[in-house]
């Protein structure tokens, strides 16, 4: 396999913006993607993954700025000559061709003569040796998913690129199709760069995820920290669910923040907050549904002492086997969300009932008050 | 176990379930067809079989013609006029080629680069049909003709010189020799070579174009390792729509060209309307049609694209 020295085979994006006459679709943006790490592009369609992956592909040029893969400026090159290969969301195999020759083609255009055995052994990696002779049309969705692979690894590119690969599979599929890419990732050790709109996708394969919202990159980080540490509504709302409550700055205690919300006081922790915080000014607290403990109102005594709480009313309950999912009218915030394991129920939690939530501070997270509480929910419930 | 298993007793189907399908259904697509196969019938087999019939007659047109079985008419037209033939697949080749060299360039544009001109200029293409194909075959003559710019133009640039070397031309004529046959050709089947490739290569995913620069291959590479292939289905047929009624053709020849370019169709219309010789004229359009069904079958066998279409 064709490596490269260590460090100089980053993706490297600098000032990179796309224009389409007035329309803004990635605003300048510095990006750089470590060699051989799983980056995923996370974010809803028209955010600008798509149209920064094609910039790295060569497919789309840029307005401004540079790419730079490794110390080679390629922002000049077009697609042919760049060391990078694409897997198209609609895979866009060959159709006159056969698998085996879908999966060659890459490398009979740079002149190599025997391709036979390359080609049997990454036909091998992705388990479609038997189909080496079939027409793209004759495979189902997964397999030509494969040979999209197949045909762009083949090539041993400093980069791959995915754009929505999983697009058009079904759920079993992509879930099957996304250990398959992660695993095929660390045994080749090539830097792939993953674009989707799937932030579960996103999670569960890349070692950092950029969040992209409007042509811009709202986070980077690793899967775990941006589900955490949220620094935007955008970000807090688009992984996963978080319930975020408008509370005014009271105090400041040691590293905590004490602020109210709706008469009562939540604390968070100061490292925790994105926000300028200072006396009487507003912040968002969040935290995401399962970290809230529920309990009935007539049990409130047994919570410990330095845990955050709100009151409430269930509105609705749905169980869902593993967990059941509340959702809490509170006068600090409509429609709370909790999710609660299916440990030990607790018979009373049913709608209607008073409830009492809690949970640890050190789960509390604060953004900024003057960012769209809303951001980053209507985007994923249209997906 | 055993009671648990058995399952009731099947009812005994009613009348309403053991009748087939209602014959009225069944016997549709029949009906549907028959208008069709009627008009087949009588404007086609008929006359098919009328002709073939004449072809093997003897007699004059004084003492009426009877069917005798004369298969020497066959041999006797083909040995007659077998210039003629070997001009009209001459000619009608030299059109197929030059409208595949001509059409394929504008359908390319059409298809990928036309954007929002696509729609002006597939009417331009079309447009020509709007008029009679005699009333332009006949516009050609004029701008043809001896002393119109065209030919100015080829002489002043020695153009001439070179063609009537080779053959296409006449001295400083142009009209009245195979090039202009040809040319007259070419225009008037123009549309039927680019209609269908502009067909396929439309249907051609873009991405395709993508995913190959994406694999190394330059643009000139693309197109002769993905987008000519793919266009295959569109150049078959665009070169049998061009061919088959151009070997047949005969207004071009005899409007633009000579009694040295005359092309089988000109043959079989003089047999007929002037000489009256109905068996020859009747076995002379067999012998086309069958050499055109053989060439064609020849043809779509070694293009192999039985598996794109």
């Amino acid at each position: 396999m064709k490596t490269t020295d260590n460090g100089s085979g980053d993706v490297r994006l600098s000032g990179i913006s796309k224009t389409y006459g007035s329309f803004t679709a990635v605003h300048p943006l510095d990006l750089t993607v470590p060699q051989g790490s799983f980056f995923a592009l996370l974010g809803a369609s028209g955010c600008g993954k798509t149209t920064t992956l094609r910039m790295i592909a060569g497919l789309e040029e840029p307005s401004a700025g540079t790419v730079h893969l490794g110390d080679q400026d390629v922002t000049a090159l077009p697609p042919y000559k760049r060391p990078v290969n694409t897997v198209f969301q609609s895979y866009a195999l060959f159709p006159h061709l056969d698998i085996f020759e879908n999966v060659a083609f890459g490398l009979r255009r740079r002149g190599i003569k025997s391709v036979k055995k390359q080609v049997e052994d990454m036909l091998e990696l992705v388990q479609l040796g038997e189909q080496a002779r079939k027409k793209p049309h004759q495979l189902s969705g997964g397999q030509q998913q494969r040979v999209a692979v197949a045909r762009a690894l083949i090539n041993h590119p400093k980069v791959l690129l995915l754009d929505e690969p999983l697009g058009a599979l079904d759920l079993k599929l992509r879930r099957q199709m996304q250990l398959e890419l992660k695993r095929i990732q660390t045994e080749v050790g090539i830097t792939f760069v993953h674009v989707t709109h799937d932030q579960e996708e996103a999670m569960t394969m890349a070692d950092t995820v950029a969040v992209m919202n409007a042509g811009r990159v709202e986070q980077l980080g690793s899967p775990a920290d941006l589900y955490e540490n949220p620094q935007t509504t955008f970000v807090a709302n688009f992984l996963g669910t978080s319930n975020l409550i408008e509370a005014e700055v009271d105090t400041k205690s040691g590293d905590d923040i004490v602020l109210k919300a709706g008469g009562g006081k939540l604390v968070l922790p100061e490292a925790r907050c994105s926000a300028p915080t200072t006396a009487g000014g507003k912040v968002l607290v969040g935290v995401r549904p399962e970290k809230i403990s529920l309990v009935h109102a007539d049990a409130a005594g047994e919570i410990p002492e330095n845990r955050n709480r709100i009151t409430g009313r269930i509105a609705h309950s749905s169980f869902i086997g593993v967990s059941t999912q509340y959702v809490i009218d509170s006068q600090v915030c409509p429609e709370f969300e909790v999710y609660a394991q299916n440990i030990e129920r607790d018979a009373r939690l049913v709608p209607g009932a008073d409830v009492v939530l809690h949970w640890s501070p050190a789960h509390t997270f604060g953004l900024d008050a003057a960012q769209d509480i809303d951001a980053g929910i209507q985007e994923e419930a249209a997906v | 176990m055993a009671t648990l298993t058995e399952a009731p007793p099947p009812l005994a189907p009613t009348a309403a379930e053991k009748k087939p399908p209602r014959k009225r259904g069944r016997w549709t697509p029949y009906w549907l067809l028959l208008p069709g196969l009627l008009w087949l019938l009588v404007f086609f087999a008929l006359p098919m079989i009328y002709q073939a019939s004449t072809s093997v007659q003897t007699g004059s047109l004084e003492e009426g013609y009877k069917v005798t079985w004369h298969f020497a008419t066959y041999w006797d037209a083909l040995s007659e006029y077998w210039p003629q033939f070997l001009r009209s697949v001459l000619y009608a080749a030299s059109a197929t080629v030059l409208c595949l060299v001509l059409g394929y360039p504008l359908a390319y544009l059409i298809a990928f680069r036309a954007g929002r001109w696509r729609n002006l200029i597939m009417i331009l293409v079309i447009a020509p049909f709007f008029t009679s194909f005699l009333i332009r075959t006949l516009a050609w003559k004029t701008i043809l003709a001896d002393s119109g710019p065209v030919v100015g133009v080829l002489n002043t640039l020695h153009v001439l010189d070179v063609t009537s070397w080779l053959g296409w031309t006449a001295g400083d004529r142009v009209l009245a020799t195979p090039l202009a046959v040809v040319c007259g050709l070419t225009y008037n089947f123009l549309p039927f070579m680019v209609l269908p490739l502009y067909t396929s290569l439309e249907r051609i995913d873009g991405r395709l174009h993508e995913a190959a620069g994406d694999l190394y291959a330059r643009p000139i590479t693309t197109f002769r390792k993905v987008t000519f292939p793919l266009s295959m289905p569109g150049v078959v047929s665009g070169t049998l729509l061009t061919f088959i009624p151009a070997a047949g053709d005969y207004v071009n020849a005899e409007l633009l060209g000579s009694t040295d370019t005359r092309m089988i169709g000109n043959v079989i219309q003089t047999q007929f309307l002037r000489v009256l010789d109905y068996p020859t004229a009747a076995a002379l359009s067999f012998i086309l049609m069958a050499a055109i069904l053989f060439m064609v079958t020849f043809y779509i066998r070694r293009s192999g694209t039985e598996d794109l279409v």
